[in-house]
């Protein structure tokens, strides 16, 4: 069995000095750390720590938003992503999976093929092969792939998320961010999807955010506390959870606030 | 508030009296639009269908001469139900493509600041009445046709299309707009994550999710431009003869029973067709509102 540790270590993500506002409203401060490839890093903190903004800033998605600003880098593989790098380009390499699934208004297959059309897979047994090959890497595959064409809505909330998952892994990204991605399921729902991530650390490299500690406890290699835009702490899960440094740590993860 | 110890017949039953009144009131106000409907059917049937009695139907709706007052008179509204289908085409492909381009503006491209200062001038022009659009049309589309494509009179189904087009695009822009604002930003995000251009997620996703509203839009704009009288009536020529080119003079069937009604006999044939041609009107009208509530209420 390969454990995290029997794997070297080489950063994926790099976040250095990173400051994030909306206008005046400063949610992310100065935050600086690396996500090291193929581990599942779990981010956690109490409401408005700046977790979502976090990975909004990761994917580029703030980059409408007139009023969003950014001071530091993200270098992704060493590039900064903002830079050096264009839209989908990016977009490719970093999957974001958010916290209500949001399946587009089409059938399953179509769903899973959008991202592969959008760079340009067109044909028919390509997209077929790589429908299958996502749905199966999110766990999906068994439960849909008799109605590949019924519209997406039609799914339950958990196949829904699994669905959404699909569709990331269908255009290959290397880097996959989940928005508390199990906020709206129930727990069998739940540890499906949990299960689906842990396979997927073997291919790539996961930031979850989680409004759920005890998920960050089972899921994650690493984890990440925020709290009011600012890391407190980053360790491995099992010291964040037995020892941590930050008294604030301590605090959260035991329930004291939040 | 300590409503312990109070009976419980005594708390409900305000409510449920109250309850009862208030859904009587609105099951009321219901049916007395469905009553309204129905009412107005029967009266345009009944005096339009007396025209049937002198003329066939298929003449009616086919025939090619509209002398209502020559001796023998001739009904034949087909050059008015052309005429009003000519310029409501017209209208419409010009309408369309701009509202569409430009709901699409407001609601996914335009800055904020601008975004609102188009909702409010779309809003006002929606605002302004139609004769007085017409008049506008009259004074400055009519002769600009005229110079333009070099005719004898500028008074003509195109002129008519391009003022219908000016006042259907509001009615299109802001019900569109609204639909593309309802599509839930989850959406777009989701498309974009995946790597979708700014236009891939408007085109791809955007629009197809509120292909409902984007229908009914239309349809309600053709609807408006196919109901209009009075401006039309000033600056399409109104002659009642099948139009080849949308560079003829034309008469709409709106046209016709705005012109006609108040000469007419009461009882007399003429009466009866004018009402006749308001039932072809209605039945169009009808169709099209069908045609758009099938849109907005499809099973996605
Ligand atoms: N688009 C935005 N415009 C303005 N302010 C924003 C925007 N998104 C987030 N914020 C602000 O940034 C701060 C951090 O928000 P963020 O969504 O990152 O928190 P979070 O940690 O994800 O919280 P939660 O656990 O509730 O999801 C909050 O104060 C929030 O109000
Ligand atoms: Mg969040």
């Amino acid at each position: 069995m390969v454990t995290p540790e029997m794997k070297i270590c080489r950063p994926k993500v790099t976040v250095k000095d990173l400051s994030v506002s909306y206008g005046r409203l400063e949610s992310l401060r100065h935050v600086s750390f690396e996500v090291n490839e193929f581990e599942i890093l779990g981010v956690i903190g109490p409401a408005a720590s700046g977790k979502t903004s976090l990975l909004r800033t990761f994917n580029r998605l703030n980059d409408e938003n007139p009023a969003f600003q950014k001071t530091g880098k993200i270098l992704l593989d060493g590039v900064d992503i903002y830079e050096k790098m264009d839209l989908p380009t990016l977009r490719k390499k970093i999957g974001m999976i958010f916290a209500l699934p949001a399946p587009l208004p089409l059938s399953i297959f179509d769903n899973i093929a959008y991202g592969p059309r959008l760079h340009n897979v067109w044909k028919t047994s390509e997209l077929e092969a790589i429908v299958e090959k996502s749905l199966r890497a999110a766990f999906l595959w068994e439960e849909v792939k008799d109605r590949l064409k019924t519209p997406a809505m039609k799914l339950s909330g958990g196949q829904q998320q699994r669905l959404c998952i699909a569709r990331s892994l269908a255009v290959e990204p290397e880097v996959i961010l989940f928005d508390e991605p199990c906020s709206g399921l129930d727990p069998i729902a739940t540890a499906h999807v949990e299960e689906a991530m842990q396979e997927l650390k073997a291919k790539y490299t996961i930031i979850l955010v989680t409004n759920n500690t005890k998920q960050a406890a089972r899921v994650s290699d690493r984890t990440a506390f925020f709290l009011m835009g600012e890391l407190v702490e980053i360790d491995r899960t099992q010291k964040i959870f037995t020892v941590p440094q930050d008294k604030r740590t301590e605090d959260y993860i035991s329930g004291r606030f939040g | 508030m300590d409503f312990v110890g109070l009976p419980v017949p005594y708390t409900m039953k305000p409510r449920r009296i109250s309850e009862f009144l208030i859904e009587s009131a609105i099951f009321l106000a219901g049916t007395i639009s469905i009553l309204f409907v129905v009412l107005i059917f029967i009266f345009l049937a009944k005096e339009g269908f007396a025209l049937f009695r002198t003329v066939s139907l298929w003449d009616f709706l086919a025939g090619k001469d509209w002398y209502p007052i020559s001796y023998p008179p001739r009904f034949g509204a087909l050059p008015l139900i052309l005429g009003s289908v000519w310029v409501t085409l017209g209208a419409i492909l010009i309408s369309v493509p701009i509202g569409v381009a430009c709901a699409v503006y407001i609601a996914e491209v335009a800055p904020h600041w601008l975004r609102e200062i188009l909702k409010a001038s779309v809003e006002f022009l929606a605002a302004i009445p139609s004769i007085v659009l017409g008049f506008i049309g009259l004074v400055t589309l009519v002769p600009l046709v005229q110079s333009l494509f070099n005719i004898s009179t500028g008074l003509t189904a195109l002129a008519g299309s391009l003022m219908l087009g000016f006042m259907a695009m509001p009615t299109i822009v802001s019900i569109m707009e609204d639909a593309l604002t309802a599509v839930p930003r989850s959406y777009r995000e989701g498309a974009l994550a995946l790597g979708a251009t700014h236009w891939q997620a408007i085109w791809r996703v955007v629009m197809p999710a509120a292909s409902s509203g984007v229908i009914a839009a239309v349809m309600l704009g053709i609807g408006r431009v196919i109901g209009e009288t009075m401006a039309v009536m000033m600056i399409t020529g109104n002659a009642a003869r099948i139009p080849t080119t949308l560079l003829q003079p034309v008469r709409t069937m709106t046209a016709t029973i705005a012109a006609e009604m108040g000469e007419a006999v009461q009882g007399s044939p003429h009466y009866a067709s004018l009402f006749a041609i308001g039932i072809v009107l209605f039945v169009i009208t009808f169709i099209i509102n069908l045609t758009a509530d099938f849109f907005l209420h499809r099973e996605k």
